[in-house]
């Protein structure tokens, strides 16, 4: 199978292009800076998602997709985030329709369907859309929508929304948190019992894979979107702490209120921006997701595409403590 | 108004779907308008229940039904003429509207049987129905609702209120007091969305006038146009040949128990289920689907037989007349130093038979026995036994609001009792029409010798003797009743159990096992404590009964032996001479009964298991249970001689499961319960016939060893359902009670079942109570290795239940740890 993967240059989907190439797949790495090819049976494609002539172009002879170019973050302006994310979705889609491709995964995240209270055990909602900033969250939920509804007799369309992604390597979660204990600046919101599921990285892999095995037109996950994590929810501050334990720096965070935590991420989102240009320390939906339960039914991941994680929370750690001890 | 808008039927919850007009030639010659509301069952041949509401109300009344029942029925809930969005026509007469339910059967050309389910007023008119077309009607299924005004009893105060004279318009149509107030009586309460369906169509004066007419066609007097026509139907009622089911909110001030009452003496086939929390509107307050769904298929069955011991071997009351021991003490009370012998007790039963007699008691009444554990109570249940009267038993253990709750349920038409009790009773409107008996006016009375005095028909077996009550650790307590044969069987079991002989004497620290005493034949000693605490039990008062007994035997639970153990001192000589402990009510510690053998050198530790409704169903010696080591869950030894145990499948299995797997533990022994009191739903789901015997679902999860040992692994209701499978919890608490510093355990889920999560929650010396240190949650996850536990608490002290002080309750706890970890509470 001949796959595009868009987004190559994060850690997911990079992992992702990496593992089709080595068990061989003819893999298409679509991204706007090229890197060294890491396998033979990996192809560079330089070029902007927002592109349509290009992204048509690289989408050629493929016949299949894993789209993950997104813009992330909190900064920018609603046009930024629209032109990368919901059109870059329009893109992909029409390359697919052009070159009769007829699997499609799309990256999503559970963000798209968040609405702020206590998820406790749910199946992945529906995306919504309408949010007044969170342009991160709005785009890509309508992105997820317009690629979800492409899905059809000719193209399979699923979408995966892979939970709090941690792993060796990721300087998202896990190296913003490290980064933070090591300064003493660590924040805990609320109580820090809030449940919530997370995804150690090679779990996050195999389920876009197992998805894209799956999806033909008509399949049980066509059509569909799906919450997925390694299925074993613990509290916020057991993740919090046990990822600092593994990075060997002391977990000792300051407590803020839940209450005061998400007004505090509202203001900080619409003042930060104003003076600097990196991402802000807390933002409502952090402080959301971690001060509220969020965990999913991963039963539906199962039946549908036969998807189980395969590496234990356990085991993870014990992977991203050896990855720091290399490291260091 | 002709009909509802669907935005008010989506608003209030109802499918506007179900929303239909239909022209009616009626019986008055005329054409009337009928809104109704039909649920379409899965195909044409579904069999149809019909719902008749009351007054004030209209079809929404049915709106739970109309969503819960299977769709394998079809549900029709109609407006009555005049009332919700029917058609106007005036006050209509009980007779009128009667022949209404045939004009709208007939025009909806519904041709099978129909089960009628029908409340309050509602209720009268499906009765006449039925007994006007009886080849029309499977069964009813009917809820606080009434034919006549029971013997003895005033009509409904709130009704006749609302019917006399000038407040009768001010009530039920000038203002909307009648309508709003009917959804505000004494119950579960409605959501605020069930309050605005109740009064929907009564929010204008002229939408009222059929409210008006119904409550004026309540016949008060013989004078009445309606009088004669319900007279009738009531006299009919015998002859109704149909099963009729009583699904009773027990808080109804207007139809209370009393109606409920008359209905079961004029049917013949009639069950009632009694629903404690709920009140008039019972149909909309609590779910009645699983009820009706029941009641319909049972109708198709055969009704399971009766149960167990048919004949008695020997009278419960024998021994205490045994010639040989009448100088023998029969009893020791603790508590005030008192004592007789079987001479003294013999009298004293004889007296308070002949006083109880003298007060209007007969038998088959039956009489609430509010008196402490003393001599006076052990003898006036034998007195009340010996008469054929029933006694109704709650302890103070159940908490002054359960015992209200046990003795109302038990509809008693007499109360026995200290003052104190009999005041409280009185006040409380426990039993309000009951005969009220002081216990001074029986002492007072003392005249026999003894029984052999009484010239008087003994009870047969099957005759009714007593009701017990559950401990109600979750939820009302429930009563349940023995036969005379049932309670002989038991006397047997525990006789031939524990090689009880003359010789022997016991000391009870639960009361209700004293009893047993005189039937045994046996000296029986209670010891000084708090019944109302079983922890309240010193070393030095269980001695000291001991000592004035010469006991062989001592029976406490848990928590009284373990607070007997804290109190131990050096010089208990009389606990030296006992032979047997027995102790049971919940799983005892192991070290408990070690630590046990110290103070009682000579005595073999036993462990009976059983529950309210069947003991003992197994027993277990400390010995044995030493042998048989650690495994799944607390080991309670073999099924005691003549009783049937077997695992079958927790979705109300029947047949046995595969030896060692595990599943719900269902028991059938000679000496089982009849069943439960006045709670209809909760007997046919709790026994059932298989194999020629009848089986009691005891609500544990366990399995049978290959030595035939059953492990108890839980309640049911308690078990985990995780995504990987389905998880008990005690066998996962007795892993991690073995860590040090935990001192109990308990295994929550929290979730939906199916993806249940588990949360163990522990008892330490923590003295915050909080997530778990992180070395204490490794430990935890170490020791029980395969499943996962999200989350480890510790807390300083379990929710357990009053009269055991040992049962968790796991459900609320679960609660608890899901709002804990949602992140919404601390």
């Amino acid at each position: 199978m001949k796959v595009l993967v868009t987004g190559a240059g994060s850690l997911l989907l990079g992992g992702i292009a990496q593992q089709l190439a080595e068990r061989g797949d003819h893999v298409v790495c679509f991204q706007r800076r090229t890197t060294e090819t890491m396998h033979q049976n990996i192809t560079m494609f330089a070029g902007d998602i927002r592109d349509r002539g290009s992204v048509t172009e690289a989408a050629s002879g493929c016949d299949a997709i894993i789209h993950g170019a997104a813009r992330v973050g909190v900064m920018g302006s609603w046009e930024e985030f629209h032109s990368t994310n919901v059109d870059g979705t329009s893109n992909i889609l029409r390359a697919a329709t052009e070159h009769q491709i007829s699997r499609l995964v799309y990256v999503s995240t559970p963000s798209v369907a968040h609405v702020g209270d206590a998820i406790e055990g749910d199946i992945a909602t529906p995306a919504t859309t309408g949010r007044k900033r969170a342009y991160y969250a709005e785009s890509k939920a309508q992105a997820e929508i317009l690629a979800l509804e492409a899905n059809g007799a000719d193209l399979g369309v699923v979408a995966i929304r892979p939970h709090l992604v941690w792993g060796p390597g990721d300087t998202q979660l896990v190296g913003r948190i490290v980064e933070r204990a090591r300064q003493g600046r660590l924040v805990m919101v609320g109580s820090g019992n809030a449940l919530v599921d997370s995804s150690y990285i090679d779990n996050a892999m195999s389920a876009h894979i197992a998805a894209l095995d799956a999806v033909t037109p008509g399949s049980p996950c066509a059509g569909k979107a799906y919450v997925i994590s390694n299925g074993e929810p613990r509290t916020v501050n057991e993740l919090m702490s046990r990822i600092c334990e593994a990075a060997g720096v002391e977990f000792s965070p300051k407590h803020v209120p839940a209450v005061i935590a998400r007004n505090l991420g509202s203001l900080v989102e619409r003042v930060w921006p104003l003076f600097r240009k990196d991402e802000p320390p807390i933002t409502r939906f952090v402080a959301e997701q971690l001060g509220t339960a969020h965990w999913f039914d991963q039963r539906p991941a199962q039946n549908d595409f036969n998807w189980k994680p395969t590496v234990s929370l356990d085991e993870g750690f014990v992977r991203l403590a050896q990855w720091f001890a290399q490291t260091a | 108004m002709t009909a509802p808008s669907a935005q008010l039927l989506g608003e209030i919850g109802l499918d506007p779907s179900w929303s239909h007009t239909v022209e009616v030639p009626s019986h008055d010659e005329k054409t009337h308008r009928w809104h109704y509301l039909d649920r379409p069952g899965l195909d044409d041949s579904a069999p149809t229940v019909l719902c008749l509401h009351g007054n004030p109300t209209w079809s929404y009344l049915w709106s739970r039904l109309l969503h819960e029942l299977n769709a394998e029925f079809r549900v029709i809930a109609p407006d009555h003429l005049s009332m919700g969005y029917s058609e106007q026509v005036g006050a209509r007469r009980y007779r009128d509207r009667v022949a209404d339910i045939k004009d709208f059967v007939d025009a909806l050309e519904i041709s099978r049987p129909i089960w009628l389910v029908a409340q309050d007023w509602g209720g009268a008119i499906a009765m006449g129905y039925a007994v006007a077309h009886p080849e029309k009607v499977a069964g009813l299924v009917l809820s606080n609702t009434g034919i006549a005004v029971p013997e003895g009893r005033k009509a409904p105060r709130l009704i006749q209120i609302s019917a006399s004279g000038g407040l009768h318009r001010t009530i039920t149509r000038n203002t909307a007091l009648f309508v709003r107030g009917t959804a505000f009586l004494p119950g579960a309460g409605l959501t605020s969305q069930q309050r605005k369906g109740l009064v929907a169509p009564y929010m204008h004066r002229n939408q009222r006038d059929g409210i008006g007419g119904f409550v004026a066609d309540v016949p008060f007097n013989d004078k009445h146009e309606s009088f004669n026509d319900i007279a009738q139907v009531a006299a009919q009622l015998p002859n109704l040949n149909v099963p009729v089911r009583l699904w009773w909110g027990a808080k109804d001030p207007v139809f209370n128990d009393d109606f409920a009452d008359d209905l079961i003496k004029r049917l013949s086939d009639v069950q009632i289920h009694r629903v404690a929390n709920s009140g008039h509107l019972a149909v909309l307050e609590t779910s009645i689907a699983t009820f009706v769904e029941n009641t319909i298929s049972q109708s198709q069955s055969v009704n399971s037989q009766g149960v167990g011991a048919n004949e008695i071997t020997e009278s419960l009351w024998s021994r205490i007349a045994s010639p040989s021991r009448q100088n023998t003490l029969a009893i020791y009370d603790g508590a005030d130093k008192s004592s007789v012998k079987f001479s003294d007790l013999d009298s004293r039963v004889a007296s308070f038979a002949q006083g109880l007699i003298q007060q209007g008691v007969h038998s088959g009444d039956r009489v609430a026995v509010l008196v402490p554990p003393s001599i006076d109570l052990i003898a006036l249940v034998y007195a009340c036994w010996r008469i054929g009267a029933v006694t109704v038993i709650a302890d103070r253990g159940l908490g002054i609001k359960g015992l209200g709750r046990a003795v109302k349920s038990s509809r008693v038409q007499h109360v026995v009792g200290v003052r104190a009790a009999v005041v409280a009773a009185r006040t409380l409107r426990w039993a309000a029409r009951a005969t009220f008996i002081d216990l001074k006016s029986l002492r007072n009375s003392m005249q026999l010798e003894g029984l052999s005095q009484l010239a008087l028909a003994e009870p047969v077996a099957d005759d009714l003797a007593a009701i017990l009550f559950t401990s109600g650790a979750t939820g009302p307590a429930k009563g349940v009743r023995y036969t005379h044969g049932q309670l002989g069987a038991q006397r047997d079991i525990l006789q031939a159990v524990y090689n009880i002989t003359d010789p022997d004497s016991f000391v009870a620290a639960f009361a209700p096992f004293a009893l047993f005493g005189p039937a045994l034949g046996i000296t029986t000693g209670l010891a000084d404590m708090d019944v109302t605490s079983p922890a309240t039990l010193t070393a030095q008062a269980l001695d000291d009964a001991c000592r004035a007994t010469g006991a062989t035997m001592v029976f406490a639970s848990p928590a009284a032996l373990a607070n007997v153990l804290k109190t131990a001192t050096t010089n208990l000589s009389s606990l030296k001479q006992v032979r047997l402990v027995m102790s049971a009510g919940a799983p005892v510690p192991i070290e408990t009964l070690r630590q046990m053998t110290r103070l009682c050198p000579q005595a073999e530790m036993h462990t009976p298991y059983g529950m309210t409704e069947v003991l003992p169903v197994a027993d277990l010696s400390l010995e044995q249970r030493e042998a048989v080591g650690e495994g799944a869950g607390v080991c309670v030894g073999k099924p005691v001689n003549n009783c049937h145990v077997k695992i079958v499948a927790v979705d109300g299995g029947v047949t046995e499961l595969p030896h060692g797997e595990t599943g719900e533990v269902v028991v059938s022994a000679p000496w089982m319960s009849l069943g439960y009191n006045r709670l209809w739903l909760t007997q046919q789901k709790a026994r059932f016939a298989s194999e020629g015997l009848t089986w009691h679902r005891t609500g544990d999860v366990g399995h049978l060893d290959s030595d035939g040992n059953l492990w108890i692994e839980g309640r049911v209701v308690h078990m985990i359902h995780t995504a990987q499978g389905s998880v008990t919890p005690v066998p996962l608490e007795t892993v991690c009670e073995t860590i040090s510093g935990v001192q109990r355990a308990a295994a929550v889920g929290i979730g939906e079942p199916g993806i249940q999560q588990i949360v163990m929650v522990l008892e330490t010396d923590q003295k915050n109570e909080n997530v778990a240190s992180a070395a204490l949650t490794v430990q935890v996850r170490q020791a029980l290795g395969q499943v996962d536990v999200v989350a480890v608490w510790e807390t300083k002290k379990l929710p357990v239940d009053i009269r055991h002080n040992s049962k968790i309750d796991r459900t609320a706890l679960g609660q608890r740890m899901q709002k804990v970890l949602s992140g919404r509470s601390k």
